[in-house]
This record gives structure tokens, sequence and C-alpha cells, in this order.
């Protein structure tokens, strides 16, 4: 779990000092080699010992268009964004008067002064309650790269150095991970050096530096990783012994089972003869990936798919079909903005009831939500594990904000003692001393039938079947034999419940009536306006979500309190509709905390909502 | 209960295969589909074909689509695991368990309406990746389930059985597995056992997607006067450019095919798929000649019969995929799981 590293650092009176406690926010153009100027600044704050997060925001495009990276830098340990900007690097001409806008009272601007340009000439649209700092970061890199290419990566490689010099980051830490880079060349080392030198130097003769707004070294990192949650999954299948993928290229998703077919290239290929031991396919749609993932789980393998809301949509049918037919199978959905297309490269966590009841007739699913890439490696070997002993599909719904952004979070760990759960699968030997195996009887009473698997023993053969089916597994029309089977399923949702994590509950150190529940990437958010909130006198119980079916903590939370805010990122409140529906909680109770515009959720935003409400119940 | 088991019965004299089993052990339950259809005549044949190649039940998987012609994985081979899948989507899952378990001997039954229409998408991928499974398509021309709409391989100016005239044009199987890639095409006649049989164990041995357009007439919606899918059109209409049969690798190696009237694909597994030219000039591995061979008789409305096409050096998808030898569900966790220790070392890059 990411639960903030707090430090000796943070003293009660310090609080506000902006050392170590930052967001830095670069505007750039996409395509421009910006991502890996953006990658070493966050690596060096992170060797030095500060905890941070970056959010790349960036637009649905290859190059051209106008993209941002968000560091948050927090001796604290706080890992969302906060809805302010403590230094902006201007990069992109295209959005100067809205980056410039964004800028926190107090906060810097730094832009490249290598053109002279009308707001920087006649102080008409520049903001007198900023510092704005000038670099030509171009005629530096002109006058001593080329060609064209070079100088406008290089250029990026400058601001780097600019800050180094401006915020205090350690040159050496720099130079140190450009060695890494540029391993095996060193000619990349020594311009890209270059490069963060010119910055470095021009910011130094140009300015005092450093700015109050700047970085120290300190040991907050100690024991921790960076990481995308899409990494983290990926590793999670790999662990948990997937061997089957499949899937249609769609973002958020994509870098999932790019990073799995990495690793396993890595771990599951014998050098001897070449043979793989996994199978990926990419799949002609997501229909046809579903399909795949069914077939491979019913033939016994572990199989999953990534995909994100529209894969879910196309997914549906079978879905159903894999419910009704008590097929095991790992969803991964990578929630971005919709509907329909929306906005690819958006987060939200809005596939929530899409998810919880994908396809027609009564169905349910069992939902897991990570709230960070830990979870998203730990709860992807859960899914394969749930499926399996479920025998039904499983969704890990994580969303773009935790599949594709750089998290720190502490080193995975695993236990080399773990055995997966394969579930309730007959093999030959206990088929041979059966009289007759019957398919969808509930022998043990938790609703799970035992399965056999193909080519195992002629006496496990079923016959599988999306259309009406008794319990022996034959055809039926009949109402009652019908009945008995969708009943049945309910038992096993009830063991569903028993299984899944629970759901976290952190209760404050004061009597409170009031309660928060967020889940997923909501978390960090909430976790920080907690203390903010706490700050201005407002006490609150926390109760993250970390699956569905509930259990019985979550109504016990839910009566605990008067007022339960549900913090989450659409615009329908999902969650508060999922809790309306599977629990006893009344309408009243719960309260909406939505944010819903693309970006990953700023804890100011949370604390302002849940402060305003609370303050006008009072008056009230 | 409104499924009925069949009856296994026994009695003295009935004929046994290399594994001792009965053509009986390669029956499943009753056929529930009208009296006459032609899927219940190609259900006997799949039964007589993995009966004579003494296949055991249990190696094999039996899927299916939805439809009449998905109906009938119920009807063959209840030693073995069957699954009828959403509408047009066998493939997908064929491809799925085969990727899980290489060993597995997949059959995919599928109809006009399956693989045509709302799969067509999926029968084409499925070619494409030549995923190792005998693809049989009861083609009859028309919905039956949902009681006589046309379906996409009607054929324009074929007649519904109210005597509305289809005028859309009608897709062929086996040139668009041709066109798709394909690497074993052919077609059969649903009332032809002497031709089908001997083609679903070529089919059952070709290493590849081994398509089979099956013209089986739906004796309710599409068997009348003015239907190009009838018994007596069908009968009437086609025309066999060969006849193929499946030399296990034993008897192959004494096979000689000097008279030029046979031609021999050999494949893999030493067994040999031999082909009786009935047309002298037809060639099977030329696929554009292939394709203006099935184009000039479209054009004079005879529905050519045999194995059209094929290339038995084509690699598969766990070929192309790189899938180990031994089936993935037969890896020990140990061999999956690559440990803490790894786990350790992959992490020193992300700090």
């Amino acid at each position: 779990m990411n639960e903030p590293v707090k430090t000796t650092s943070a003293s009660a009176d310090g609080r506000h000092s902006p050392v170590n406690d930052f967001v830095i926010k670069i505007a750039t153009v996409n395509g421009t080699g910006s991502a890996s100027a953006n990658s070493l600044l966050m690596k060096a704050l992170f060797r030095m010992g500060i905890p941070v997060t970056g959010k790349n925001l960036f637009p649905s495009n290859i190059q051209g268009l106008p993209t941002w990276y968000e560091i948050r830098a927090s001796r604290h340990g706080y890992n969302a964004r906060t809805g302010r900007v403590n230094v902006m690097v201007a990069m992109n001409a295209q959005t100067y008067d809205k980056d410039l806008a964004e800028v926190s009272p107090g906060g810097y601007l730094i832009y490249d002064s290598t053109w002279p340009r009308k707001w920087a000439t006649d102080g008409q649209d520049t903001r007198a309650d900023i510092h704005i700092i000038g670099i030509p970061l171009a005629k530096l890199a002109n006058e001593n790269f080329k060609p064209a290419r070079v100088r406008i990566l290089m250029k990026n490689i400058a601001y780097v150095g600019a800050l180094c010099a401006l915020m205090n980051i350690d040159r050496d830490v720099v130079k140190g991970l450009l060695e890494e880079t540029f391993a095996d060349k060193p000619k990349l080392i020594e311009s890209n050096f270059k490069a963060i030198s010119l910055g470095y130097d021009h910011a130094r003769e140009h300015f005092e530096c450093p700015l109050p707004v700047r970085a120290e070294p300190m040991t907050g990192t100690e024991g921790q990783i960076l990481i995308e949650g899409n990494d983290a999954a990926a590793l999670g299948c790999l662990y948990a012994g997937a061997t089957v993928g499949a899937w249609y290229p769609i973002t958020p998703s994509t870098s999932l089972m790019d990073a799995f077919e990495i690793y396993c290239r890595k771990f599951r290929r014998d050098d001897s003869n070449g043979e793989n031991r996994y199978c990926i396919i990419q799949a002609e749609d997501e229909l046809a990936a579903a399909g795949m993932v069914i077939g491979a789980n019913w033939a016994g393998a572990r199989a999953f798919t990534p995909t994100s809301g529209p894969g879910i949509s196309l997914m549906s049918e079978f879905i159903g079909f894999a419910y009704y037919t008590e097929i095991p199978a790992v969803f991964f959905d990578i929630q971005r903005v919709g509907p329909s297309t929306g906005m690819p490269t958006r987060t939200q966590q809005c596939d929530i009831l899409a998810a919880a009841y994908a396809s027609h007739g009564d169905t349910r699913h069992p939902l897991l939500l990570p709230a960070d890439p830990t979870e998203c490696f730990e709860f992807a070997v859960a899914a394969f594990d749930f499926a399996e002993r479920l025998q039904t599909p499983v969704f890990v719904l994580s969303d773009l904000d935790i599949g594709m952004n750089d998290w720190m979070v502490p080193e995975l760990t695993w236990n080399d003692e773990f055995r997966p759960d394969r579930g309730k699968v007959l093999n030959a030997t206990q088929l041979e001393q059966l009289d007759k195996f019957y398919r969808f009887v509930d022998s043990d009473g938790d609703g799970i039938p035992y399965r056999t698997l193909p080519g195992s023993h002629p006496k496990g053969a079923y016959f599988v079947r999306g259309s009406g089916h008794n319990q022996f597994g034959g055809y039926t029309e009949d109402g009652e034999e019908y009945q008995q089977v969708v009943d049945r399923l309910l038992v096993k949702w009830e063991t569903a419940g028993k299984l899944v994590p629970e759901a976290r509950r952190v209760d404050c150190d004061q009597r409170t009536s009031i309660g928060v529940i967020a889940y997923g990437s909501s978390h960090g958010a909430v976790v920080e306006a907690l203390d903010r909130l706490k700050d201005d006198g407002i006490h609150a119980n926390y109760l993250r979500l970390r699956a569905f079916p509930f259990g019985d903590e979550v109504q016990a939370f839910l009566d605990d309190h008067e007022t339960v805010f549900v913090v989450e990122q659409n615009r329908d409140g999902q969650m508060r509709s999922l809790l309306l529906l599977e629990t006893r909680v009344s309408q009243e109770k719960l309260v909406s905390v939505l944010h819903y515009n693309g970006m990953p959720i700023p804890s100011d935003a949370v604390t302002r909502s849940i402060e305003t409400h609370v303050r006008r119940e009072a008056v009230a | 209960m409104t499924w009925i088991d069949k009856p296994k019965v026994k009695w003295a004299g009935q004929k046994s295969n290399e594994l001792g089993l009965t053509l009986r052990d390669y029956e499943g339950g009753l056929s529930t589909l009208c009296a006459g259809c032609g899927h219940d005549s190609v259900t006997a044949a799949i039964v007589q074909a993995f009966w004579d190649l003494a296949i055991r039940p249990e190696q094999v998987i039996k899927l299916s689509g939805i439809g009449c012609s998905s109906k009938t994985p119920a009807y063959f081979l209840s030693g073995a695991h069957g699954l009828n899948s959403v509408h047009g989507r066998m493939p997908s899952v064929a491809t799925g368990a085969l990727a899980a378990n290489r060993d597995l001997i997949a059959v995919g039954i599928s109809g006009d309406g399956d693989s045509l229409s709302i799969g067509f998408g999926q029968f084409a991928h499925a070619v494409r990746r030549n995923l190792n499974v005998l693809y049989l398509i009861e083609n009859n021309g028309v919905y039956g389930l949902t009681k006589g709409q046309f379906s996409a391989s009607s054929d324009p100016g074929s007649k519904a059985k109210k005597g509305e005239e289809n005028r859309a044009q009608a897709i062929d199987p086996v040139a668009s597995a041709i066109t798709l890639g394909g690497s074993f095409a052919a077609r059969s006649f649903s009332g032809d056992k002497e031709q089908l049989v001997p083609l679903i164990k070529a089919g059952l041995a070709h290493p590849g997607c081994a398509v089979i357009d099956i013209i089986s007439p739906c004796v309710t919606f599409n068997d009348h006067e003015g239907s190009t899918k009838s018994y007596a059109w069908t009968r009437a209409h086609r025309e066999a450019a060969n006849l193929a049969d499946l030399v296990p690798p034993a008897k192959a190696i004494e096979a000689s095919y000097a008279d030029g009237q046979t031609l021999p694909i050999k494949l893999h597994d030493g067994s040999v798929i031999e082909l009786t030219k009935l047309d002298p000039d037809y060639d099977p591995t030329d696929r554009a000649r292939a394709l203006q061979y099935l184009e000039s008789h479209r054009a004079a409305r005879q529905i050519v019969t045999g194995l059209l096409y094929i290339d038995s050096e084509q690699p598969t998808l766990n070929d192309i995929a790189g899938t180990a030898k031994k089936p993935l569900t037969e890896f020990e966790f140990d061999e999956l799981n690559p440990g803490s220790a790894a786990l350790a070392e992959l992490q020193k890059h992300m700090k």
C-alpha cells in the first residue's frame, strides 16, 4: 500500500515550506523528446530521496499537440495532484496563456526567452503575483547543437539543466542517470550533459539560485521504486502463471500487454530451442480477445485480456456467456474517459457499473479496485486465483492515471512459497473414481461446482452451453431447472463476497459522524484532503473500497456515519449508485464528490468540496 | 429434463476400431433437428471419420457458435468436451483453447449465418492465423432457427420459400478461405458421404485451418423449387474436381502414384492425402488457378466440390507464436514463475 511516507523534516510549523514540497508542470509539444527530459527530472528528485509522482497529461496524438507533465514532490509522501502549480516550464507557445494563468500565486514561470514575445515586452498580460524567468533555451541549443532534430531534443534537456540550478537538483545525480540511460552510447552522455550544463550555467549566471522552491536531499525513497500500474499488472500476470494473453490494442491498456510480452521473453523463453512458455495473440477485435481468453481458461490455462471501456462494451456478450457457463477469465479494464471514444488519453473511473453488471440478463461480476501499482501487481495475481476459484470472469479496474503514470511505491515483493489456487478441477484420477460427472452440481454448498479440463478423461466430458442448462449440464427449457442454476450462482456470489479483498478503514482520532469512501486512483487525493480537513477542524473516517461484492465492513461503515462522501472520477457517481443498489444505505446519506474532466483528481478539489458541504450543513 | 441421452446399445458383431471402440462410442445425444436435415448426415460423417481414424474422444474438443449447425456438436463424440459459444465466435474460443493446449484436436462446427455474416471476421482471422482446427461450415443458405431469412451464402436469383428472390451477392466460403491465405479449402455435400468422410479425415490430418464448406440443405426452409441450396439443385449442379483420401503413414510408404491420376499431398506426420483427379487439369496447390476454376464454375451455376486448395507447409498459429511443443497447460508453476530473486533484480532499474 502506498501510505504517505512521513518524514522527520516535516515539522508542524514547517508544513508550508516549499522545500521538497512542490509541483513542477512542464508544458511542451508532444513528439519533441520532452518525455525523456521529464523522466530524467523526476528520477533525479527520486534519487535525491524525495518522494515524487509524475503525471503525464498527454493528447491522443503522436506529434505536434500540447502535452504536459506534472511532477509532484512531497516530503510528506503525498502522491496526488494538488491543483496547484509552483513552477511552470512553459515551452509551448500554443498554450502559453493558459499555462501562465495556471501558476499559483507566488509561483514561478520559466519560459524560453530566445524570442521576445508580446507579453514579455509590453508586460500587458504578465502576472504581477508570480515570478517570471526567461532562459534562451532554443538559442543555447541552436548555438551548440545540430541538426534540427537534436536541437529540439537538447532544448528540452537544457530546461532540466536550468531547473537543476534554480531548484537545487543535484547535477551529479542527473549525470549518473544519463550514464545509465546511454551506457552503450557515450556520445549521447556527453551531448546530453552539455545541454544540462548550458541551462544550468545560464540560470546560475542570471538568477539567484536556488529559489525558495527547491529540492534538498532527504531519505524518503528508500525501499521505493518508480513504476507504472500497467507494468506492475503485467508482472502480476507473469507471477500468477498466466500463459495466454489475448488483446486488441487500445489506449490506455496497451502498455500492459507490451510489458507482459517483454517479461515473457525474458523469463519464459527457452533459449535452447526458442520455445515460448506463453502465447500472446493480437486479436482482430475485443470480441475475439474475450473469446480467446474464455477458450484458453476453459482448456485450463490462466488467460487474460487488457482493455478499456470500449473493449468492455464489445466483450459484454462473451462476459455474460462466461458468467453463465462458469468459465474463469481475467479482464483488466484500464479506464479512460467515455462515453464512446471519449478522450482516450485522459483518465476516469467510469466503467464501474458497466463492469459490475456487464452483459445481458442477470449478471454480476467481482471487481478488484487497485489504488496504485502495488495493488495492480497484487490484485493481478489475486484475480487469477479468484477467477479459477469462483469459475467466473473477474475484473481488475485500473485506470489511465494508475496504469500509465509513474508512481512511487514500495518495492514489490514475492513469496516463493505461493502456490496458485486453481480452484475445483477434477483430474483424471479423480474422474476415474467417479461414477458419473455432473458439471453444475453444488456438492460443497458454496455455490461452486467442479469442473474438468478438455483432454483429461472421457468421463469428464460435458457440453458448455450459453443456452438454458440444468445442474447436470444438460440443455433445458424447464423453468425450475433453469432457476435452480441461476439461484446457485447467487450462492456463489455470496462466496465471492467472502473471498475478495476487504475494504480498508482508517478512523480519525476523534468521534465523527462524517465518513468518506473512495477507491482506486482517487485514494491519494483523499488521503491528503483528509489531512487538510483535519487541519481545518473537520474530522472524518475513511473507507477505501478494494473490491466488489462489498463485504460486511462496507455496510458497517455506512451504518456508522450520518454523512458519507463518495469521492470518484465520473459524472454520475457510479460507485454511489452501486452502493445504493448493493447495500442498505439510504440515498440521503451518500454525498457525491465528483471530478471528471479527465485530469487525475486534485486533492484541493476534494478538500474544498467536502469542506463546503460540511460548513453549509453546519449553518443549516 | 428436456434433453435426451442417446442410449448406447451394444450388440454382437459391432465392429471395433484400433482402440476397441465402436461407432456408437463416437455418437452423442439425439438430434433435435428436423427429420431429413442435412446437418444430421454431416454428424454421421463426422462420427464415421473419427471412428475410422481411431481418435480418442477425450483428445477432441468440439466447438460451435449459434444456429442449427451449431447445435450439432451435442450429437457426436459424447466423450469429448464441447462448447457451444456465442453467435459467430466459435473461432476465437477455439483459438484460445488451442493456444492453451495445442495437443487438443479441435473441430469447429459453424453455419453460413454463423461464419459468413455475424462471424465473418472471426472466420477470416482463424483462416489467416491458420488455426489448427477442422472448420466445418454446414451451409444451407438460410436462417433456419429464425425461420427462413436469406443468409450471406444465398445465391443471387435463389428464391425463398414464399417466392421472394435474393438479389444480393453470395459469399463463397471456399473462395474466401483461399483469398484469405487459407491452407485448406474444400467443399462437399451432406448427401455425399463417400466424398465427405475422406475429406473430413484429410481435414483432421491437415496441420492448420481446414475449411470444409458442406452444402447441407434445410428441409424446412430452403429445399423448394427455385432454391439453389436444395437437395435437388445441389445434386443436379455439383461437380467434383477430385476425390480425397487419407492414407496413414504406414501405408503411405508403399503407395505409388505413377499413373498421374492421383496427386499425393504429403503431411508432416508421414500420412498422405491422396487426391484422385476427376478433372485432369485441376491443381489444388495453385491458388490463382483454384480461384479461377471456382469463378468459372460459379458463373455456370455449378457447385464445385472436392479438396480445392491445400498448402500443408503453412505455419500454424502455434508455430507463428512460437508456443512450446508441450501444451502450456502442462507446465508447472515453477516453470512459469520467475521467483522473488528475479523480481528484486528487475526492480533495480526502477530506482
